[in-house]
């Protein structure tokens, strides 16, 4: 994607201020009001509330079975909430069957017709809305062109390949304009790099079209880069709703910093709270954080530090505060960065990750060496759950 | 010794190739033009009973006596009694119909089978499949005495007071065609469950995605990819019925006979060998030129769509 930085740039820039969701005054266009959804025993979905506005690219990510794909289904009319309703744009969807709903799916296996070629499969939605046949012949044509499938008009799905049955699926749901792009794993089924390639195509397609998608995923890194909030689940809950950042740097349960990426979590006692400050007695002796959080003293709690913000030293830190030391056990090297391994005095491993700044050859820390790692308190968020 | 392995390999693959070929000229072929032979010749009071007879050791001479013989008379009566060709009517009117009833009922079931609970299936494939633990000519007995007038379905009828008098079922083409559709059901039903079955589900929601209700999801997704069971289905129903004998000969009456009968009848009963093959000839370029003609558009269309 040679045209990919300059359009998150532009993208970056026009979402620095959309922000809906923090204005008291606007209003969802999907709201999930209190929904539960049982199969016999199994609760796959449990007691989510949840708001989306219009033109957000909102992601549902969580493990296999967290009941993100059954909350997209109860969106799409395929499944009917147990408990609580759905709301699109301030109306009840409760007895709108699917056909009648104006979200559209992508599905994750596509779901192509086989019988029809690329142009019936794209035109079925608007032929079924009884649009003229020469404003449905120009729609398909502009959507082919968007997903830059000309050309290919006559063929049937078994003659595309992966990436380009993936757009025909992704036409056919955008052709009629839904109010709200529903994505069930639009991207699992390519290899890496089209996965990627893809990614900015589909911010650009949302972009540009002003629409409302949401996206379930259990990939991270495409929840983090496609998506303006994102909402972990683990199983049929809501652990956190936020913008990918405050996902990664504020979490606020265990899971969810374990599940974005990489974090040291330290067990611990809460010492004393004075100041804004919260110090933290744990076997790696006493820690220190910027924020409190909801902890209250002598509450047991966890530090959750991100390996990249963790500075690691063979000699002691100047500054005494939340420096530990212990013995590399292994290192692996990236390119970028390396990982560093290291168990503590306490047996506790941890993990610091640094920037291969320079071109050398032979990093200064080894396997066996005795290190320091030491992190500002402002780098370490204090858990509760 | 290196190239000799994939030559081998490849006359190994041929091989595997032939069998069916040799089989289809062995059991097929030969037999085929044995009949047509046959129904160029004469009737006659002999053993076997037709002449000219093809003898080997009379040679060249005798090989342009025996082709000067052949006639293509039998042809000419066929086509000029109208017991034949009604009988060719009739056989393919009871094959239209029987077909169509069956595509009915066999698609109606296939389908209720495909969306029945995935553990229940296999029970339900064992009972579509049941009937044929028994001998076929033991159910058509049966249904004789289902049929007939003091039968069950009388008995049924007229406990239900749905009829006055016992209406006469036994000898009518309703009585064939039930027959029929009785026997041929499995041939409808498993090459339709099986293209149902195989049918990917989501597809349905996909279609109910796009805003088609379930009705027309059925005629513009369901029907479409179940086709080619559809086909294979009224093939192997419709070719055996326009032949079929014994179920007209039991259950059918005696005005109207299907080819089968009218067949029977001349080999059996007239000893016209000739003729009688002749009969099956035609009955055989009937029924294959037109599945053939279909075959070639049909290869023809998927082509163009390729």
């Amino acid at each position: 994607m040679n045209t990919g930085q300059g359009r998150s740039k532009v993208l970056a820039g026009a979402k620095r201020d959309f922000a809906p969701w923090s204005d008291p005054a606007a209003r969802p266009l999907v709201r999930f009001d209190d929904v539960s959804k049982r199969f016999g025993a199994f609760t796959a979905v449990d007691h989510v509330a949840l708001d989306i506005y219009e033109g957000e690219f909102f992601a549902l990510l969580g493990p296999s079975g967290c009941g993100k794909t059954t909350l997209l289904r109860m969106l799409a009319g395929f499944e009917t909430p147990s408990e609580g309703r759905v709301l699109l744009a301030g109306e009840d969807l409760s007895d709108v069957p699917p056909y009648r709903r104006p979200v559209n799916m992508m599905f994750q296996s596509y779901a192509l017709f086989p019988h029809l070629t690329v142009t019936g499969n794209v035109a079925f939605g608007l032929k079924q809305d009884g649009v003229p046949r020469a404003e449905i012949d120009t729609r398909v044509a502009e959507m082919l062109s968007l997903v830059r499938l000309e050309g290919l008009e006559q063929r049937r799905p078994h003659q595309l390949s992966g990436g380009q049955r993936q757009r025909v699926a992704l036409a056919r749901a955008l052709v009629k304009r839904p109010k709200v792009l529903l994505l069930d794993e639009p991207l699992a089924a390519l290899d890496r790099q089209l996965r990627e390639s893809t990614r900015f195509e589909l911010m650009h397609l949302q972009a540009s079209l002003g629409l409302t998608f949401i996206i379930v995923t259990h990939d991270r890194e495409e929840a983090m880069t496609l998506s303006s909030r994102v909402a972990v689940m683990d199983h049929g809950r809501i652990a956190q709703v936020a913008t990918p950042s405050e996902i990664y740097e504020q979490p606020r349960s265990r899971f969810v910093a374990q599940f974005i990426g990489d974090v040291n979590l330290i067990e611990g006692a809460v010492a004393v709270i004075e100041r804004g400050r919260v110090a933290i007695d744990s076997a790696a002796g006493r820690l220190t954080a910027a924020e409190p959080g909801n902890a209250e003293a002598g509450q047991q709690v966890w530090l959750a530090v991100r390996p990249e913000k963790i500075r690691i030293s063979s000699g002691r830190p100047d500054d005494g505060v939340n420096s530990v030391s212990g013995q590399v056990v292994d290192v692996g090297y990236l390119g970028d960065v390396s990982t560093y391994h290291v168990r503590l005095g306490s047996g506790l491993m941890m993990q610091a990750t640094a920037a291969n700044l320079t071109r050398m050859i032979e990093r200064p820390i080894g396997p066996d060496d005795t290190v320091w790692l030491s992190w500002p308190p402002d780098a370490a968020v204090v858990l509760t759950r | 010794m290196k190239q000799a392995a994939p030559s081998r390999r490849i006359r190994a693959r041929s091989l595997v190739v032939l069998i069916p070929y040799l089989w289809l000229v062995a059991f097929f072929l030969i037999p085929f033009l044995i009949v047509l032979k046959i129904s160029l010749s004469q009737p006659a009071v002999a053993q076997p009973p037709y002449t000219p007879t093809f003898d080997l050791i009379t040679g060249w001479a005798g090989f342009r006596e025996f082709v000067a013989n052949l006639s293509p008379d039998n042809y000419l009566s066929l086509a000029a009694d109208w017991l034949y060709l009604s009988s060719y009517l009739k056989s393919l009117q009871v094959a239209a119909v029987s077909t169509f009833l069956l595509l009915l009922i066999g698609y109606a079931l296939a389908y209720g089978m495909a969306r029945a609970p995935r553990r229940v299936q296999p029970i339900l494939l064992m009972l579509v499949m049941l009937p044929f633990w028994t001998s076929f000519l033991i159910r058509v007995y049966a249904w004789i005495n289902i049929l007939q007038r003091d039968g069950l379905l009388n008995q049924v009828l007229l406990a239900l007071h749905l009829v006055d008098e016992p209406p006469a079922w036994l000898a009518t083409d309703t009585a064939i065609h039930i027959g029929i559709v009785y026997s041929y059901l499995p041939f409808m039903v498993l090459p339709i469950y099986a293209a149902l079955e195989k049918m990917d589900e989501t597809l349905l929601e996909a279609a109910a995605d796009l805003g088609c209700p379930p009705w027309k999801t059925f005629w513009l997704v369901t029907v479409p990819l179940s086709r080619p069971g559809v086909l294979a289905g009224v093939l192997l129903c419709f070719i055996p019925i326009v032949g079929e004998f014994v179920i007209p000969d039991l259950l059918g009456g005696s005005e109207t006979l299907m080819i089968g009968q009218t067949l029977w009848m001349e080999f059996f009963t007239n000893r016209d060998w000739p003729l009688a093959s002749a009969v099956a000839v035609v009955l055989l370029l009937l029924l294959v030129v037109p599945i053939v003609t279909y075959q070639h558009i049909e290869r023809r269309r998927l082509e163009a769509g390729s």
